[in-house]
């Protein structure tokens, strides 16, 4: 594995980056269709994370295998072809063994393969880089989607209805914040947690120098 | 040529290879996903006829309800699949019916996409408990915000009354449908 040695940031490097540095949601701002709509819970938002890690690690691990045979102008379609499967796969994996959640989660399972993050991450570094690091990059970047999913779920669950991962955490006399379980409520933690993280992200620079 | 002969090549098998691969992945998993589903609908049917032992499918003119059964065979009621829209998506319900269809025995809410904690509380057993002994005629109805006084009416879910109502509208459909082909 001789491309471990080109990497800027190291082997550890390419792992940690998605959680913070280059988190997918915080930074990048990609897969906002699922990161918006599924994180009504922070059980909904792990099982989409890891359903994603599934699909990502994956797709990159073949994507990196095959890099070097597939032609560059149907690269996009091949990609796409690869990353359909294992969605496929999780899918029928969801209905077959935990179907409340296949149910819970809807739609935003098969809309993975239109997931920006994946096709991102084989088109930007598993098409490009060797299969040991391709391996690194997506199981860090998709671990951080999943943590920022059980954030963002688990804070809007907390609010909403009272509960985290199903457990009462405000007591009975808690009102519950609706509209956190609507839409906006998903925008207005969202924005939040990205305003939290420029600003923590700002501290540090001031710090450095 | 060579490059566009390549393209075709690598895309096909990549795409055979794909279909083989969910092919397999099918046939595993495709019994389980039925037995998922007959498991829910018996569920569900014992779950809204609860005095029910066993049950039969009966078509009649395109409308599909299961005949339930006590240990002797005697018809003790019915169950009856309803479809229709929410405020979202389409609601999916298994709703259980004395034989006469005068008296609701249960309401199961089988799928539904209505906001989650708002019409998406209609899953919940506080909502769907409701119904179990309601009388049907002339229909269900629904109130807001206060216990209903009549027995053919429910309290909607707070700030999810389209949900509720069209619980109640697919309730009283279907159960039109029913006394048509019974």
């Amino acid at each position: 594995m001789s491309d471990l040695n080109h990497t800027r940031r190291g082997i550890f490097g390419e792992f940690t980056k998605g959680f913070w540095k280059e988190n997918p949601i915080l930074v990048m701002l990609l897969g906002m269709c699922p990161t918006l709509a599924v994180t009504t819970s922070a059980l909904n938002g792990l099982t989409m994370g890891l359903a994603v890690v599934f699909v990502l690690t994956c797709s990159s691990l073949i994507v990196s295998i095959v890099r070097n045979i597939i032609p560059k102008q149907v690269r996009i379609p091949t990609f796409i072809v690869i990353i359909a499967t294992f969605v496929t796969m999780v899918d029928l994996f969801l209905k077959a063994f935990l179907l409340d959640l296949s149910k819970a989660l809807g739609p935003f399972i098969p809309l993975i393969v239109v997931n920006c993050i994946i096709l991102g991450r084989a088109e930007a570094f598993a098409s490009k880089n060797g299969v040991g690091l391709s391996f690194l990059d997506a199981v860090g970047v998709s671990l951080g989607f999943t943590v920022t999913l059980i954030i963002l779920g688990g804070i809007r669950e907390v609010l909403g209805m009272g509960t985290f991962f199903g457990m009462p955490v405000m007591g009975v006399r808690f009102e519950r914040w609706v509209i956190m379980l609507l839409p906006p409520g998903a925008f207005i933690t969202l924005g939040f947690l990205l305003g939290a993280k420029n600003l923590i992200d700002g501290r540090m620079e001031e710090k450095r120098k | 040529m060579k490059t566009r002969l390549k393209m075709i090549l690598i895309l096909t098998l990549f795409a055979c290879i794909s279909g083989g691969v969910l092919s397999l992945v099918y046939i595993v998993s495709n019994p389980l996903i039925e037995a998922n589903m007959l498991a829910e609908q018996d569920r569900s049917i014992f779950l809204v006829v609860p005095e029910a032992k066993s049950y039969e499918e009966v078509t009649k003119s395109g409308f599909t309800y299961y005949e339930c059964k006590d240990q002797a065979g005697g018809t003790i009621g019915v169950a009856m699949p309803a479809n229709g829209n929410g405020y979202q998506g389409s609601i999916r319900l298994m709703v259980g019916l004395t034989p006469d269809l005068d008296t609701i025995t249960g309401l199961a809410v089988l799928e539904q996409v209505e906001t989650p904690g708002l019409g998406g509380r209609i899953s919940e057993k506080a909502f769907s408990d409701q119904f179990t002994g309601l009388r049907t005629d002339p229909a269900v109805g629904w109130v807001k915000n206060q216990a209903p006084e009549s027995d053919t009416d429910i309290q909607a879910v707070t700030g999810a009354t389209i949900s509720s109502r069209s619980v109640v509208a697919i309730i009283n459909k279907s159960i039109q449908q029913l006394k048509e082909v019974l």
